[in-house]
């Protein structure tokens, strides 16, 4: 081996350390954080001193935290059903059923995922008001459904026109009507793209902050991400640290796990443009 | 089996006319071969058949009934396409019995239909495999046995064979017709641009050019009575010689048409003389390509060996019941 390859295999692999550790290094602080108590959480620690549980044990039995993960739970599993239903019946029309403005009406679809949600803010509260959702989880549902539904139409028509026609046509001469083909000719073969889609609206839902803040109000009817923001110490001073990087674990860790199970059908959902055979 | 009837079929992507005007009669229990060029809408044809595009006018009738409003799973139709579009997720099993489930048969007769096509086609030791872990040929094989559990009245074949390599395809084109056989003779279209498989397949073909009806009669018909050059030159193999110029001209026609196996080589009486340029030996047969001063060398067929040499100058004998006269227009001069 060359001096010179051997110079860039080495770089490389520093690269790799280093991204690996920038990305990484928040989230090991957190955990590190989360099991000190006291003012040991103000010393700076590279490695685990201290493995006290105190933060996890007052978080969880903390009124509403735990109502609060229910309902992040429940919004975000809702929006990924509900936006996975509409996206995939979408799709399907606009990958395969030939129809006057079809092209018009994707860039349209893909436009709207270009404003800000900040922009929409204010209507959408409104709307919302109107419709009575205000204050409830479904005020969170319908407006997460809106913001990854152009996104998820998108790719999954992208994945969808990749799908042989002739497969569809066998169907169709074997008396499919399109909802037999969507559910059990497309989706088995969509599988890598619906857990792609689904779970990056998952994460969308989960990790969202500024919507939950607006439309919810009360306690319980918070998510987590507002309720770690709004998470109070003993007095008006303090910041209760310890909770916080507590509470930011326990919210991390789902989306760990769902990665995990479902990393192989991801990597497939992103390279693979459709299915051969 | 069913007798279908083609009135005046036309079909326009927009405003491009792809099928233009086609009357047919396919009888009850013919082979019937839809062959010409790519492109010439072969495809489209079969679809409109099918009910998996609308026909823009005209009439398509099965056993006298108006179809054209029918969907595809109600014409009583079964096809093979040509990438078999196997169900990729489904085992050969339930490949083969979805369209008994979503006619909700019951499950002894979707069993017993699909086991006896199974064995029909020697595919019974494959019903628990995926598509993915078959070959070529067995999927093939799926994909027809798929068309016969549904017991359909017409079978449509969309050049079902163009994916296998040459031997598989041999086999898997006498197997076809097997098949057709041993069905009771149900009726069966079949789409390809190769004239080999269409000759030895067909019971009537129909040869289609640009959109239309170029010549429709059995194998034997197109080959020795072709309607027009187009006809002429796509049938057979190796091609039929054409002659121009001076050499028509002494027949009387604009474009003489004569096949290899029609000519003869022998100095006495030669009515054309020329060198062999090339020479191709089958074993059996060999060609002969002979430069006589035409636009092309004159492919000559001769029984046996190859004995004449390359660069020989040879004698050329036509045999005069076999030719074909055509006009400046490309039909059969009177
Ligand atoms: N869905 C379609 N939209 C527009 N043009 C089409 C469509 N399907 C086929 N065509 C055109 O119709 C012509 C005939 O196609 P096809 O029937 O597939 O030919 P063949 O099977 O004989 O090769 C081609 O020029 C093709 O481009
Ligand atoms: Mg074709």
């Amino acid at each position: 081996m060359s001096a010179s390859r051997l110079f860039y295999r080495i770089g490389f692999y520093i690269a790799v350390v280093l991204i690996v550790v920038i990305s990484v290094f928040p989230f090991y602080y957190a955990v590190l954080t989360s099991f000190k108590t006291g003012t040991a959480i103000f010393e700076v620690d590279y490695w685990p001193k201290s493995f006290d549980l105190a933060n996890y044990d007052k978080v969880l039995t903390q009124a509403t935290f735990p109502r609060n993960l229910l309902n992040s739970l429940f919004v975000a599993t809702s929006t990924v059903g509900l936006s996975l239903l509409l996206a995939v019946t979408a799709s399907y029309a606009l990958a395969r059923v030939r129809f006057r403005g079809r092209g018009l009406l994707l860039i349209t679809i893909l436009a709207v995922s270009m404003f800000p949600q900040i922009a929409v803010l204010a209507g959408l509260f409104e709307l919302v008001r109107y419709l009575g959702l205000f204050n409830t989880p479904f005020a969170l549902i319908f407006s997460y459904t809106i913001f990854t539904l152009p996104f998820t139409v998108w790719l999954l028509t992208t994945f969808m026109r990749d799908l042989p026609l002739e497969i569809e046509e066998a169907a169709i001469v074997d008396g499919a009507t399109p909802w037999v083909i969507i559910t059990q000719v497309f989706m088995p073969l969509l599988w890598p793209a619906l857990v792609t889609t689904g779970l990056l609206a998952f994460i969308g839902a989960w990790n969202e902050y500024l919507f939950a803040l607006t439309f919810t109000s009360s306690e319980t009817t918070r998510t987590v991400p507002v309720a770690i923001a709004l998470l109070t110490g003993a007095s008006d001073k303090e910041i209760p640290w310890g909770p916080i990087m507590a509470a930011s674990v326990i919210v991390t860790v789902p989306l760990v796990v769902l990665v995990l199970i479902f990393q192989r059908k991801i990597v497939a959902g992103l390279t693979a443009g459709g299915v051969k055979g | 089996m069913a007798r279908i009837e083609l009135k005046n079929l036309r079909k326009s992507f927009g405003a491009f006319d792809v099928i233009k005007g086609i009357d047919l009669e396919i009888r009850s229990g013919e082979f019937m071969v839809f062959v010409g060029p790519s492109g010439c809408g072969k495809s489209t044809l079969l679809r409109l058949i099918a009910g998996l595009e609308d026909i823009t006018s005209g009439d398509l009738l099965f056993d006298g009934d108006r179809v054209n409003n029918l969907v595809p799973s109600k014409r009583g139709i079964a096809m093979v396409f040509q990438s078999y579009a196997l169900y990729p997720h489904m085992k050969v099993y339930d490949n083969m019995a979805f369209g008994l489930k979503l006619a909700s048969a019951g499950e002894d007769e979707i069993r017993r239909r699909v086991t006896d096509a199974a064995k029909l086609l020697q595919i019974d030791h494959l019903l628990d495999r995926l598509p993915k872990q078959l070959s070529g040929g067995q999927r093939q094989r799926v994909a027809i046995g798929r068309a016969i559990v549904r017991d359909p009245r017409v079978f449509l074949f969309d050049e079902p064979l163009s994916n296998l390599d040459a031997a598989l395809r041999v086999q898997t084109r006498l197997e076809i017709a097997k098949l057709h056989h041993s069905m009771n003779n149900v009726t069966m279209i079949y789409v390809t641009h190769d004239q080999v498989e269409a000759m030895t397949l067909a019971d009537r073909i129909c040869v289609l050019r640009d959109g239309r009806v170029e010549q429709v009669g059995t194998p034997a018909e197109l080959y020795e009575k072709p309607n027009s050059i187009f006809v002429a030159g796509f049938i057979g193999s190796p091609k039929m010689n054409f002659l121009t110029g001076a050499f028509a001209e002494a027949y009387g026609c604009h474009t003489l048409g004569i096949r290899s196996e029609h000519i003869a080589v022998a100095d006495e009486g030669a009515v054309w003389t020329g060198t062999v340029v090339h020479a191709e030996d089958l074993g059996s047969d060999n060609y002969l390509f002979v430069d006589i001063g035409a636009a092309e060398p004159v492919i000559v067929r001769q029984a046996g060996k190859l004995t004449i040499p390359y660069g020989t100058k040879i004698g050329l004998v036509p045999s005069p019941e076999n030719l074909h006269r055509f006009d400046e227009k490309g039909v059969p001069a009177a």
